[in-house]
């Protein structure tokens, strides 16, 4: 608009610095804000985790202490919950992630009749509020008849896992070069040869990325746990039901020291990466 | 949204498919060989349960005598009759917080595609980390932040904030928790990592020299944004705002954590019905209408902002 500034002639005085700073980084500065938004409540976490609470609820600053952080697992059934926890996440890992990888070469390679129907199948449990699955799946465990524990947990991570897993997978899948496969095959290696030594590597970024979703999206769950649980305790339902009887302080422990691994692993994961991908 | 595969023609083999040549019956087979474990135990746990809980919602009784299907449609009628508060609610909070979520990811998302530069790594590990902490510990501590002698509802206090939010209805009183501002502060907090991580997918995808060549043509950087940026990074914006509605209009944790009696969702009121009161065909019900609305809304939204290939 080469006419604009004369004809608002009388407004022409140049913004002086300040406005101009402002107005060029005003998408930098909206978005370390929301990056503050996405922390504050970790570090309050971590703040927390060193005070010494009057009542049973670690709401409110009273003064510091160290005592959680030297005795974490001084809390009763806390510290078996997060065992419960790690060792559903581990098993809901494995599974879908076999599972999903499967699924997820079959659909990459190969065209077949129901294709489009397994899509739909994927695609459904993320498009699903988790309470519907939730309350569905214990529908069919009460009906059944079957005892609800450490095995139906481990059915119902397996089932919300999966379609992650899938996605992650078939997308690094598909775009890779076919040609690598046929190239391998002309220098006459056998089908699992191939498979093991040149399909896999290059698939793993993706099964890795999937596993570690699904992993994080096992620990994590509550609503889905909530209804198959029984009165079997992970972790996020030992973090719920203190909500209402009280907050221990090695709570905040321990999500202090879950944000600092999952930090350290992401970080160590990135560069990992890149270093690999500079050498290649 | 399964619309993305080219439909191949269903009895010959795609060209371009890797095994051009005649396989034999039995190679032929190792796609189903490779889905059936897993598509088994989607359609037992998955689809099953959700035909299962069909039939639940039409049934009558109660825990001591047994229930049975008796085809009673009223038990949907009267799911809507006394909740429709509750859906209504849900629908709303979930619309503001995606609307919030866009808002605030959007700047994000920009900075770490265009802006970050050497930063980018580091950023973009403090968007994931919060996916690997406890989602409840970290709603609580919104407790916290909210709490009624706590600086920010001090902060509010001193500039009036509270007062023109309460008279909207937002807030009551001078307080943030246990109103509707704390329960969507908390669904927007909690769903935010959904809308950054497809946007920064799309606009990352974006070639920078398309803004170099609108620079060129004399846009400024607004208009840069708004003809250039912003319409190709549509997929990333509807891929987000399913992301974090579809989850928000289901969630009963922030209601529950952050909100009173007066800020109740539909996903409060299933697991209720389902956990305390054992009203099991009312649960159903109740779940199959939300089910059904999002599925309506799903589809009414992809059709019209017309980006088809989506997943």
């Amino acid at each position: 608009m080469p006419g604009h500034e004369t004809t608002s002639a009388t407004a022409v005085r140049p913004p002086n610095r300040a406005v101009r700073w402002l107005r060029r980084n005003i998408v930098t500065i909206a978005g370390l804000g929301t990056l503050g938004y996405l922390i504050l409540p970790n570090l309050v976490v971590m703040v927390f985790s060193f005070n010494k609470p009057n009542g049973r609820f670690n709401y409110q600053w009273t003064r510091f202490s160290t005592d959680a952080w030297t005795d974490p697992c001084g809390v009763a059934d806390m510290c078996g919950s997060l065992g419960l926890s790690l060792e559903i996440a581990v098993w809901a890992t494995v599974g879908a992630t076999v599972l999903g990888t499967m699924i997820a070469f079959a659909l990459a390679r190969y065209r077949f009749r129901a294709r489009s129907g397994v899509n739909t199948l994927i695609f459904l449990p993320m498009a699903m509020p988790e309470v519907v699955m939730a309350a569905s799946l214990a529908t069919l465990f009460l009906n059944m008849g079957i005892q609800f524990g450490f095995w139906t947990i481990l059915i119902a991570h397996v089932m919300f896992c999966l379609s992650f897993v899938v996605t992650a997978v078939k997308a690094r899948v598909m775009s890779m070069d076919p040609r690598l496969e046929q190239a391998a095959q002309d220098l006459y290696a056998t089908p699992v040869q191939t498979f093991l030594r040149v399909t896999l590597p290059i698939a793993a970024p993706g099964i890795a990325a999937g596993a570690l979703l699904s992993f994080a999206l096992s620990f994590d769950d509550f609503i889905i746990t909530n209804f198959n649980a029984g009165s079997t305790v992970t972790f996020p339902m030992f973090v719920w039901g203190s909500a209402q009887r009280g907050t221990p302080v090695q709570i905040n422990v321990i999500g202090t020291a879950m944000f600092l691994v999952a930090v350290l692993c992401v970080f160590v994961g990135r560069t990992a990466g890149k270093k690999r991908r500079q050498r290649s | 949204m399964t619309t993305t595969q080219a439909p191949a023609p269903p009895e010959r083999p795609a060209a371009d498919a890797p095994e051009v040549r005649r396989t034999p019956a039995r190679k032929r087979l190792v796609p189903y060989w490779l889905l059936l474990p897993g598509i088994l135990w989607l359609l037992v746990f998955f689809a099953a349960p959700l035909v299962y809980q069909a039939s639940t919602s039409l049934q009558t009784g109660s825990l001591e005598e047994g229930f049975k299907v008796t085809w009673h449609l009223a038990t949907y009628w009267d799911a809507l009759a006394e909740y429709w508060p509750q859906f209504v609610r849900s629908v709303a909070y979930a619309a503001v917080a995606t609307v919030l979520c866009l808002a605030l990811g959007y700047p994000l998302a920009y900075l770490i595609a265009f802006k970050a530069g050497r930063w980018r790594n580091l950023v973009m590990i403090l968007v994931i980390a919060p996916f690997f902490t406890s989602f409840l510990i970290r709603t609580l501590a919104w407790k916290t932040i909210l709490a009624d002698g706590g600086p920010v509802v001090g902060a509010l206090n001193s500039f009036h904030v509270l007062d023109v939010t309460s008279a909207l209805g937002i807030t009551e009183g001078h307080r943030v928790l246990a109103t509707p501002l704390a329960v969507v502060c908390g669904l927007t907090y909690n769903f935010l990592p959904f809308m950054v991580l497809p946007l920064y997918t799309s606009l990352e995808r974006i070639d920078p020299r398309l803004h170099e060549a609108a620079g060129d043509l004399y846009a400024r950087p607004a208009t840069t944004f708004r003809r250039v940026t912003f319409p190709l990074s549509l997929p990333g914006v509807v891929a987000g705002t399913l992301l974090t509605f579809i989850p928000a209009a289901g969630d009963y944790i922030n209601a529950e954590l952050l909100g009173s009696t007066d800020q109740k969702m539909i996903g409060n009121v299933i697991q209720s019905q389902f956990l305390r009161v054992l009203d099991y065909p009312t649960a159903a019900a109740l779940s199959f209408i939300l089910m059904a609305a999002i599925l309506a809304m799903v589809t009414l939204y992809i059709r019209k902002s017309g980006t088809e290939d989506l997943v």
